[in-house]
């Protein structure tokens, strides 16, 4: 099958995705708490603009504004009923915005979690999360989504949720997971151990990869974990600008522009095939990576040393991968019980 | 050895506090629920078996939680283990008038629908012997507000996970120093996207990282609390 992103993704070395869609609304008036996606129907041109500024920065991708337009997430607002309103609406501005661009550009239409927890810990099954997520995606491909944009997971049981959902569509896709705990993802997943879980799926994604998380120089050691297993799936970076920070009412995160150029530049090297931000990821930014990609040579897999030393320090000691004799190891006491 | 059935009933009390302190490392439910029933049939004080077996075996849980070593599924689990226990002691806690560690009002703010990280909070507050009031998501100032009128809290927790909801813990402190009540309460914060700058810039007496450090920070503030009143 080929669409708009298979057509790029074999024709070129890399790929710009898009940066933050939450810091750009927010700066735009957007009130905590507010949903982003009820903007859609009620101020599309902040929609528009917001898609606008990733395209004029240089992004061959970008997300739609989505993320929480699945029913868990929209019946916080009572909305639950308008799923494939507001998501068809996301993708439709975002294809007019992509056609009128002049070049290829991907609508990529962005899926995020529930926000709800697996049996047995939680509630959620497999059977209503590939209902919601089945939801959403029609409502993403009826608005005219290239691929859906599976982002922000943390369990693996949600990831093939939603690749099941994805398939039920006849959507193409790419996912991502958020490793923010010590190297993992919230429920525990390490880099190694989402490789191994994206190549057993039936419906594998057209790139797999990390968004968000702590930081770009976290983000880049997932990516070396990744390239680590060598898989075929081409790769998906998107670090967040730094970390956030309060200043006059607004939340301003503290990487600089030409941080995340580094960071891009040393996510192609790493082997990554498609490289965006995420939160705190604004036009400048991504004008930036895209100066850098174009401009500097292609150099070798940049070492953990060279990662830290260029973005920053890392959140914790080991990622978890490997069997790393300073890891942090699960002990017990005693023998368990039968 | 770990094959071997161990009969609960057989082990002495040193064995059998040892033995609880593993069980909500493995979620074993039923397991802690016949360890306390045990404790409680030998004479012990509801108040020592919450402490001793309960609190300390949620202490293990909490550290390597805070050290990467165990992850959501097994805390969430743990946590249902020490609920089985705790349901057992709540009553008699209340019968016997044992000494409270302190108590928490706990919500995920407007418009944030994450409650994952909030749940582990609650629960490892309550792990740690605190009364815990959890206001869900959602919570509006007005919410929050009421809730810390009728409860009469020592802190007041507050939880976001997203960027476009973490300013929303500011117009509820801002809110409490309109109406003088700020320093009634010891307000803390989590989730993903904050840090302790952001915590200190909007005037929350903490952030906290995780669940684990969460219990730790309340504990501390209760001990200068408990030193102010009685100095």
């Amino acid at each position: 099958m080929t669409n708009a992103l298979t057509k790029l993704l074999d024709s070129r070395d890399w790929l710009l995705a898009d940066g933050a869609t939450g810091t750009n609304l927010f700066n735009m008036g957007l009130e905590a708490g507010e949903p982003p996606e009820f903007w859609n129907v009620d101020k599309p041109a902040n929609i528009r603009k917001l898609y606008k500024g990733a395209v004029d920065a240089g992004s061959d991708i970008f997300l739609t504004n989505s993320f929480g337009g699945n029913a868990s997430r929209l019946k916080l607002h009572q909305a639950q009923g308008r799923v494939m309103e507001l998501n068809l609406i996301a993708a439709e501005i975002a294809r007019d915005v992509a056609d009128a661009s002049g070049r290829t550009i991907v609508v990529a239409g962005s899926v995020g979690p529930t926000g709800e927890i697996f049996e047995p810990m939680g509630t959620l099954t497999h059977a209503s999360a590939v209902e919601m997520f089945h939801e959403q995606a029609e409502g993403l491909k009826a608005g005219g989504a290239d691929v859906l944009w599976i982002e922000t997971i943390s369990a693996p049981e949600e990831y093939r949720a939603a690749a099941e959902a994805a398939k039920l569509a006849g959507m193409p896709y790419c996912g991502t997971m958020s490793f923010d705990t010590a190297g993992r993802t919230m429920m525990g997943t390490t880099s190694a151990a989402m490789v191994e879980m994206v190549e057993k799926l039936a419906y594998p994604p057209l790139a797999f990869g990390a968004n968000c998380g702590v930081g770009a120089s976290d983000l880049m050691r997932t990516m070396l974990g990744f390239a680590a297993q060598g898989s075929s799936i081409p790769l998906i970076a998107k670090g967040n600008a730094g970390i956030p920070k309060y200043h006059d009412g607004h939340i301003h995160y503290d990487g600089t522009p030409d941080l995340m150029a580094e960071y891009a530049v040393l996510a192609r090297d790493a082997g990554v095939k498609i490289i965006g931000g995420c939160c705190g990821t604004m036009p400048e930014h991504l004008a930036a990576m895209r100066a850098a990609l174009e401009s500097r040579p292609k150099g070798p897999r940049p070492t953990l040393e060279q990662i830290s030393a260029a973005l920053g320090g890392f959140s914790s000691a080991s990622d978890g991968t490997g069997d790393d004799a300073n890891a942090p190891k699960r002990e017990r006491r005693g023998g368990r019980r039968a | 050895m770990s094959d071997d059935e161990i009969i609960l009933s057989e082990l002495s009390d040193d064995e059998l506090v040892l033995q609880m302190h593993d069980d909500p490392y493995d979620g074993l439910r039923e397991e802690i629920e016949e360890g306390v029933n045990i404790l409680i049939a030998r004479g012990w004080a509801p108040y020592d078996a919450l402490t001793k077996a309960l609190v300390a075996g949620m202490t293990i849980v909490g550290a390597d939680f805070r050290d990467g070593i165990l992850f959501v599924p097994e805390v969430l689990l743990a946590a249902n283990a020490m609920k089985g226990g705790m349901a057992i002691l709540k009553p008699l806690l209340i019968a016997t008038g044992a000494p409270r560690m302190g108590k928490m009002v706990i919500g995920t703010v407007k418009g944030d629908i994450h409650d994952i990280g909030k749940n582990l909070v609650g629960m490892m507050m309550e792990g740690a012997g605190f009364e815990v009031r959890d206001l869900g998501i959602n919570n509006s100032v007005e919410k929050y507000l009421e809730a810390l009128e009728a409860e009469q809290p020592d802190i007041l927790g507050m939880s976001a996970l997203l960027t476009t909801t973490m300013p929303y813990m500011k117009v509820v402190i801002d809110t409490l120093k309109e109406k003088g009540m700020r320093e009634d309460y010891i307000v803390l914060v989590g989730g993903a996207p904050l840090n302790e700058e952001f915590g200190k810039a909007i005037g929350a007496d903490a952030y906290c990282r995780d669940a684990a450090v969460a219990v730790e920070t309340a504990k501390g503030f209760m001990m200068r609390k408990h030193n102010r009143a009685s100095a």
